[in-house]
């Protein structure tokens, strides 16, 4: 049953809306935009145009080349344009321009925009004062929400629901902005078992700890991915980042901690899904592709589809409306 | 006993923990303001043991209540007016602080955006704890 109910003329809305964390949607909104990307995913010709006459701006101040594809791919795919720059060295901030100033002006440019900046809160600032609707796609080490909905997307479309599993989230527990913005998407689905697994050095924050004390969710903390292998409906493998420490002797230390290799997977439920926000360094040996149970590269499709989805809802193509009888 | 005497109109600022009396006079700006005030500090006193007292002689609406509640919510505020107290404000922790304290973290937006003030929300009300608006770096409430 198609829950939603497109529109061709863009409606004035009362207020504008961005998405800054995943945390911005409710749980019932969240389902509603996977319902469209699924929906998108099994018929998109019918998408093909949607966008025709809009231009999505790219904002990256900081390299990236997947999540500005992705962001690139599903507005091409809506029928849209892309404009924008890759790096801030061809952007106005190499002349000193102000994140306010740059986005009052892609305002005039462009319908929609997908902020990544190497500094936090930056898409925040740029919402503040924005005309169009602002995607935070990254900042810094703090939230990269549409990570986050393609990891939910990956998994509700390949368990069924999100909800009733164990998680191993594995790597740079510290560090990694997928990873805490993913245990808080999580958080508020039923029966969901953290196992965070990491060295010493890079475990997951105390105030994630503490959260989940807080709400009475349970987690384990272990340092051997073997161990638990065996429990897992899902694990999420992240990379040790080059770019979150400044000091180049820890990353040496510890960027090989952890190889996800066949024999590990041997360990694994038959059923187990491997996850990673990519790109993967060495965390994971290429000979893992091949396993069935490797979702990795599904979920960078999951990707594109959870944007076009994201995409039609922030510019009011798609209304959330009552599901009929 | 060191006497000191009554105002006849503006407040007093009364429990403040021993130490703290100078480093609010600054938060809250006194030093601009052209007004008597007296900084009482290790005041003796039952309840605390020892305290600092303020007492200023202007306007009661040149506090910015939401500043001393952020520094310490416990301290009276006695409102004077023709040498007597009118009135005793209760403090709150304000939910949300701007340009008091400033975000530490060196990836937050706000150290290179110009002119972009420094807002710290209240995130946890027990803990008293406020996180930067913008990176969600959190800060301690104390000064």
């Amino acid at each position: 049953m198609l829950l939603f109910d497109f529109v061709t003329i863009r409606k004035e809305s009362i207020i504008m809306r961005h998405l800054m964390s995943p945390l911005d949607f409710t749980v019932e909104e969240l389902d509603q935009l996977f319902d469209l990307a699924n929906d998108i995913e099994n018929n998109m010709p019918k998408y093909a145009k949607m966008c025709e006459g809009k231009k999505l701006a790219t904002c990256f101040y900081e390299p990236s080349t997947r999540t500005r594809l992705s962001f690139e791919a599903a507005m091409l795919n809506l029928g849209g344009s892309v404009i924008g720059f890759s790096d801030a060295a061809s952007s106005s901030a190499s002349k000193g321009e102000s994140v306010s100033d740059t986005i009052r002006v892609i305002s005039c440019f462009a319908d929609i925009c997908a902020m990544r900046h190497h500094k936090e809160g930056a898409p925040m600032v740029a919402a503040e004062k924005s005309s169009i609707p602002v995607i935070n796609a990254g900042d810094g080490g703090h939230q990269h929400p549409t990570q986050t909905l393609t990891d939910l997307l990956t998994i509700r479309s390949l368990k069924g629901s999100l909800g009733n599993f164990t998680i191993g989230l594995c790597g740079d527990l510290k560090f990694g902005r997928t990873v805490h913005s993913l245990i808080n998407a999580l958080v508020r689905y039923p029966n969901v078992h953290f196992i965070f697994i990491s060295p010493q050095e890079l475990r997951v924050p105390d105030y994630i700890t503490e959260m989940l004390r807080e709400k009475n969710i349970s987690y384990e903390e272990v340092i051997r991915l073997e161990e638990i292998m065996p429990r897992l409906d899902f694990l999420y493998m992240t990379r040790v980042q080059r770019e979150r420490f400044f000091n180049e002797e820890d990353y040496v230390r510890l960027k090989d901690f952890y190889i996800l290799n066949k024999e590990k997977m041997a360990l694994a439920k038959q059923d187990m899904l491997v996850l990673h926000p990519l790109p993967r360094v060495n965390e994971i040996s290429v000979e893992v592709d091949d396993d069935p149970r490797a979702a990795y590269f599904k979920q960078v499709q999951y990707g594109v589809y959870v944007r076009m989805a994201l995409i039609l809802t922030l510019l009011e193509y798609a209304k959330p409306t009552t599901p009929q009888e | 006993m060191l006497n000191v005497g009554k105002i006849e109109e503006g407040f007093v600022l009364d429990h403040i923990e021993a130490g703290k009396s100078l480093s609010i006079y600054h938060h809250l700006q006194l030093d601009k303001l052209d007004c008597t005030v007296a900084i009482i500090k290790n005041a003796r006193s039952n309840k605390m043991g020892k305290k600092d007292i303020l007492k200023v002689e202007c306007d009661i609406n040149t506090l910015d209540l939401d500043v001393l509640a952020f520094i310490d919510h416990n301290i009276t505020v006695n409102v004077i007016k023709d040498g007597k107290i009118v009135d005793k404000k209760e403090l709150a922790l304000p939910k949300e602080i701007r340009n008091i304290i400033k975000c530490k973290n060196p990836r937050c937006i706000t150290s290179i955006e110009q002119e972009l003030p420094h807002i710290f929300i209240l995130s946890d009300e027990k803990k008293e704890i406020y996180r930067c608006k913008y990176c969600e770096e959190k800060c301690g409430k104390r000064l």
